[in-house]
């Protein structure tokens, strides 16, 4: 698998990331090293192999439904660029 | 002409069209704390009250699962008779959008908790269909974002980010907007029923995103546009007739259907194109790295079982198999399982007083509860859970006429009373002196005496005009400020007016 730079570009575009125009050659040039380093992964029989989810043999953990946070608006607001009246305040998203 | 709403049919210029919808159903699970985070979920707090630094998204909070939102999509999935997966894995859903602070939303992909069931729904005609569901999954809900309360700003409030939801994705085997409406309904009642989520529209707690495409009659599937956020029964339908319309037209046209997502207006009825890009359908889901796989046993499935209550169409065949309920009768009291539970302690009360099987008095518990009750509950607009009057004294008020001490006329009014004033029956009976009169010998008496003193009347009667009857009906109930029996009032009429 490679990338061309066609796609490269709508990755970046769904990532919300400007790429110039200058940076579009080397960086799928790299990219395409990676991807080539993990075909030699592809090498190795996965076919019967459960896909690992975890580096550590544990078990998912489970909450009560309890409330026992929230109740800091001003805290979660801190770093907010701008509020009103208790809300986020972002530039005008409509669709 | 054939109305598309229950055929599903449009008539085009070209031949016949039909409808084939689909819908995928946001319900918000019944929980006190978040799917993820240990904040709470209760409605119309205030803004970002309500938001954990999980839910804020704050670099290296880590989600961890509320084990009872897991337990009610388990146990809807059973509710739906569907296939419950014991190992099942969540997945991020990425895209941008302001009242999504994590940048991805955590959802379930191609191992969602609940797989394959059905529902069966009552159509108008009396006949019913079964609606494949394809799967129910667990996911976040995202934040309130408000765009018209500043000219160019938009306000996000996170109370509701990473509220559990559960998505019920339908087969498409809705063939009509009529379909569509009562798969909803269907739907709505099971949750409620079994408490998994409160089915309240108005509040956005559950909400549609309905697929629609048309295609000739035999063929294949044609290009779908799914229509965002639909938040009541009867918007789902308009916009179903609308849309099929529409792509009718383009089609027609010589057009071709974009895959689209569209918007609803309600104030215009119709539905519009969002003006999102393409690619914002390119989620790029992958398993979510801070969630493992999650896993439960038969036991948490069997415990789930078991606390589910008789499901609303058991209900409905048993109040037709054992009370002799109409299905209109049957239908209308299970939708709420609350209407069901006070027409079964009503009649249970009625049974006893009147000494007569349930059987016997089930049909006529069954219309005062449907008519008088309902009727009484929906204009003052009350819940049958405040109700003034309780099913004791409902039935209270019902054996009172079946053993001949009110009229009907006398019943409806010292219901009214009853409603207003939230007293019983018998003491309105008793301090109004309400019994009706049914002793024949007290009526011959003023029988005779409004003979006496209308011999126009009598003369006429006698001339022939049978009409006279009613007249002379209505003097003797005023005589008797209403109290007479009506019955034996007429018999005893017939037989005076012919001696």
């Amino acid at each position: 698998m490679s990338v061309d730079k066609e796609t490269l570009v709508k990755v970046a575009r769904l990532a919300c990331l400007r790429l110039a125009a200058e940076k579009l050659e080397p960086l799928t040039d790299e990219l395409n090293n990676i991807l080539e380093w993990i075909e030699t992964l592809n090498e190795v029989d996965t076919e019967a192999v459960a896909p690992m989810t975890s580096v550590v043999e544990t078990d998912l953990r489970w909450r009560r439904d309890e409330v026992t946070d929230g109740d800091y608006a001003a805290d979660v607001l801190a770093n907010a660029p701008d509020v009103q009246y208790g809300f986020y305040a972002v530039p005008k998203v409509i669709e | 002409m054939s109305d598309p709403r229950t055929s599903g049919l449009i008539e085009g210029a070209s031949g016949d069209w039909e409808i084939v919808i689909g819908l995928e159903i946001h319900a918000q699970v019944i929980s006190q704390a978040k799917l993820f985070s240990g904040a709470a979920t209760r409605f119309g707090a205030e803004p970002n009250s309500q938001v954990s630094l999980v839910d804020a998204a704050m670099p290296g909070m880590l989600p961890v699962i509320n084990r009872e939102c897991i337990r009610q999509a388990v146990r809807t999935g059973l509710a739906l008779g569907a296939q419950i997966n014991k190992y099942s894995v969540f997945d991020r859903k990425n895209y941008f959008y302001a009242d999504l602070p994590q940048g991805y939303q955590i959802s379930q992909y191609k191992q969602p908790i609940v797989g394959p069931g059905f529902v069966t729904i009552d159509l108008e005609d009396g006949t019913s269909k079964d609606i494949g569901i394809e799967r129910l999954h667990l996911e976040q809900d995202a934040g309130k974002s408000m765009h018209d309360q500043h000219p160019d700003l938009t306000f996000v409030d996170l109370n509701r980010s990473g509220i559990a939801l559960m998505e019920i994705v339908s087969k498409p085997d809705l063939s009509s907007p009529a379909e569509a409406g009562a798969y909803l309904k269907k739907i709505r009642t099971i949750v409620r029923y079994i408490g998994s989520c409160d089915g309240n529209m108005e509040q956005g707690s559950m909400r549609a995103d309905v697929n629609v495409s048309v295609r000739r009659p035999g063929e294949g599937l044609g290009t779908r546009c799914e229509i965002k956020n639909v938040n009541s029964v009867r918007f789902v339908m308009q916009a179903i007739v609308y849309e099929a319309s529409r792509q009718v037209d383009v089609l027609e046209a010589g057009g071709t259907i974009a895959l689209e997502t569209r918007l609803f207006d309600p104030q215009q009825g119709e539905t519009r194109p969002m003006r999102s890009k393409e690619e914002a359908h390119d989620y790029r889901y992958f398993p979510d790295p801070d969630l493992l796989p999650l896993e439960f046993d038969d036991e948490f499935i069997a415990a789930a079982r078991a606390s589910l209550p008789e499901l609303p169409d058991l209900k409905k065949a048993r109040f037709e198999a054992d009370f002799g309920l109409s299905p209109y009768n049957a239908e209308v009291l299970t939708a709420e399982r609350q209407s069901a539970d006070f027409y079964e302690e009503l009649l249970e009360e009625l049974a006893k007083l009147s000494g007569k099987p349930a059987k016997e008095v089930a049909t006529r518990a069954a219309n005062w509860v449907i008519g008088d009750l309902f009727g009484h509950l929906n204009k003052a607009a009350v819940a049958i859970a405040d109700s003034p009057v309780s099913a004791a004294r409902g039935a209270e008020l019902l054996q009172l006429v079946d053993d001949g001490t009110l009229s009907g006329r006398m019943a409806k009014d010292v219901f009214e009373e009853m409603f207003a004033s939230g007293r019983s029956a018998s003491e309105i009976v008793a301090e109004k002196g309400l019994r009706q009169v049914s002793d024949s010998g007290e009526l011959e008496t003023i029988i005779d005496r409004v003979l006496a003193d209308n011999p126009t009347q009598l003369e006429q009667y006698r001339a022939g005009k049978d009409k006279v009857l009613g007249f002379f009906v209505g003097q003797v109930m005023k005589a008797t400020a209403g109290k007479a029996n009506p019955k034996v009032v007429n018999e005893l009429l017939a037989k005076k007016l012919k001696g």
